[in-house]
């Protein structure tokens, strides 16, 4: 997802001059194409992501399309007021890159796990939140992002999370069916954002083997919020569940509970993400989402205790 | 209007904004206001009938809390009426207390110290891409700012890049909120912090206006310039000067008030009008204790052994 995303961008900017790339000294192997390709457009700012990010801002109101780049919680929580006052609050055009959300750098440790950047990047006005779920996902968002007149983030995964959608028709805001309930007797809907998809896929096929239809979304954007399909499986449904590689306070869930609480509808939701808790385990990506209960047999056992299975 | 007039109005205007609307800062604003006069007198290109033309100077007052001048300054400029100043603090009023960009002539909205030196590096840096060869930027900063870390990330950033076209004016006044800088958080010596960063450094009396001219007009081939402007807190005013109390009081009713604007008819240059007390105030005495609250009040020498119980 992060070497698509990337490339997609190179294509962006050898077409616009105006689209600049500015890395907190991180992308080692990655961003080598895109410095070679345009490097004109590139700054390595060093490791102060501070300055990064209002730089971005000032750079934005003299007409660039500005991506930060870097990973876990630095180009966000580090510089949260310079994303919030210098570049939200001006509407520059900064499209703050992070690579890593969730558990992607797993055994590097909890100051590199990206799990509450969700909540708190949703809580700003005026920033479009967008949260890929796999390679197809990601290519659309980054040229949305170029594309948006204002500040955006772009929650990335790391690599491996392949292709779920072929092509998709994106759209800011629309979440994307991935598969339709089966006609089983008992049927829920599964909503999911980020590159757990992957894993909320997977937890489908056991489900639908144990007798349970699913209808299944991907939210690329989590910020603004497709509350048509939320509202639609409210309707529908007696349980939504939502996935996030995401602590469950303010994230994912919490944006389609906000939804759901308003607008009424037939549906229980039931969040599953982090239970409001740092890791302090030690392991990779699979491992800590086995741990941390949001593997796809997790997610799938989760479901089924839930409906009584 | 000569920039002598400009500075006078500019004080003239801060002490009714802050007296009408109780707001804080006069010490900041009387400090910073020969910088400001001189800036927007003789330095700054501008169009006050099209304040977002290409073709300007860039400004930011990275200080956003002495806003208050840079108002004054651009309604005596003719952004807006000079009428609306009363409307400081006001509700429904476009004059917050830190500077926003929401009013006609702000390029950046301020008041969380240590952002206004990346943004406007973060312009010089497009500018120089753009091929504006024209225009410069200008980043009038506190001290006291000079705390936060990322001023000094992004003075590594626009000395890396060799941001000629940056200048920063340092408004050198010695205090900042509850004491002296150097009682605080050491700043001295505040010359030779920006000359190691790389920093083409001018240090000059920040009231002296032949002074401010001459350094602001200065032009370096290769580095970013820092104007070291050696200022008084609350110049102008005996009584407020250097005297930490007028960080936040405003000129109450009675003698503050009266004394202040008195003070300022005794120096007032020829051609200039007070619209709100044109013939001063009456006359009247300050009271014993006036100008008396300067005393290091954070700091013991014994916190620097540890040696406090």
């Amino acid at each position: 997802m992060r070497d698509s995303a990337v490339r997609k961008l190179i294509e962006l900017a050898r077409n616009d001059k105006d689209i600049s790339l500015v890395t907190g000294d991180l992308g080692f192997g990655v961003l080598k194409p895109y410095w070679e390709a345009v490097p004109n457009q590139f700054i390595n700012t060093g490791i102060a992501e501070q300055n990064m990010t209002a730089a971005a801002a000032g750079m934005a109101l003299e007409g660039k399309k500005v991506f930060t780049y870097s990973i876990g919680n630095f180009p966000t929580l580090r510089c949260l007021e310079q994303i919030r006052n210098d570049c939200a609050y001006h509407n520059a055009n900064v499209n703050v890159i992070c690579v890593g959300g969730g558990f992607v750098y797993g055994s590097l440790g909890m100051s590199h796990h990206a799990t509450e950047d969700i909540a708190i990047l949703r809580a700003l006005p005026d920033v479009t939140v967008f949260c890929p779920g796999d390679v197809t996902e990601a290519e659309a968002c980054i040229k949305a992002a170029a594309e948006t007149d204002g500040t955006t983030y772009i929650r990335l995964g790391r690599g491996g999370e392949g292709r779920a959608l072929d092509s998709v028709d994106f759209k800011v805001g629309k979440a994307y069916k991935i598969r339709d309930a089966k006609d089983f007797d008992k049927k829920v809907a599964l909503f999911s954002t980020g590159a757990i998809l992957r894993d909320a896929m997977a937890a489908c096929d056991k489900l639908e083997a144990a007798g349970i239809g699913v209808e299944q979304y991907s939210f690329p954007t989590v910020k603004p919020i497709d509350e048509k399909v939320i509202k639609a499986c409210a309707d529908k449904y007696d349980y939504i569940f939502t996935v996030e590689e995401h602590n469950i306070v303010g994230g994912f869930g919490s944006a389609v509970a906000e939804i759901m609480a308003e607008y009424g509808g037939k549906a229980k939701l039931v969040r599953l993400g982090i239970n409001d808790v740092y890791c302090t385990k030690v392991g990779n990506q699979a491992y800590l989402r086995e741990q941390y209960g949001i593997s796809a047999d997790k997610i799938s056992e989760r479901i089924q205790g839930v409906l009584g299975e | 209007m000569t920039s002598e007039q400009l500075a006078w109005k500019i004080r003239r205007h801060g002490i009714e904004m802050t007296h009408l609307s109780g707001g804080s800062h006069i010490g900041a604003i009387l400090s910073v206001a020969d910088i400001i006069a001189v800036l927007y007198a003789n330095i700054l290109i501008f169009d006050n009938k099209n304040p977002k033309w290409q073709g300007r100077d860039r400004f930011i007052l990275s200080k956003g809390h002495a806003g208050a001048a840079i108002y004054a300054a651009l309604a005596e400029n003719g952004f807006f009426d000079v009428e609306e100043l009363k409307t400081h603090y006001a509700n429904g009023s476009r004059l917050s207390g830190h500077v926003s960009h929401h009013l006609p002539g702000i390029d950046f909205s301020t008041g969380s110290l240590g952002h206004g030196l990346s943004v406007g590096a973060g312009m010089a840096f497009a500018m120089k891409q753009n091929g504006n060869t024209d225009n410069r930027v200008f980043v009038v900063m506190g001290d006291g700012e000079c705390n936060e870390g990322s001023v000094w990330e992004a003075a590594e950033f626009a000395n890396h890049f060799r941001l000629n076209n940056l200048v920063a004016v340092v408004d050198h006044n010695k205090m900042q909120s509850l004491d002296y800088c150097d009682k605080t958080l050491e700043v001295s010596p505040m010359a030779k912090r920006w000359e190691a960063f790389g920093w083409n450094v001018i240090e000059i009396d920040g009231h002296d206006h032949s002074a401010l001219k001459e350094a602001l007009s200065a032009e370096n081939a290769d580095k970013p310039t820092v104007v070291i402007a050696n200022t008084v807190k609350g110049k102008g005013i005996s009584f407020m000067e250097m005297d930490i109390l007028w960080h936040y009081r405003f000129p109450h009713d009675g003698w503050e008030y009266n004394c202040a604007v008195n003070e300022l008819h005794k120096v007032k240059p020829d051609g200039v009008e007070d619209i709100y007390t044109p013939d001063g105030c009456p006359e009247t005495t300050p009271e014993p204790e006036a100008g008396d609250h300067t005393m290091c009040l954070t700091f013991k020498p014994d916190y620097r052994m540890g040696g406090l119980e």
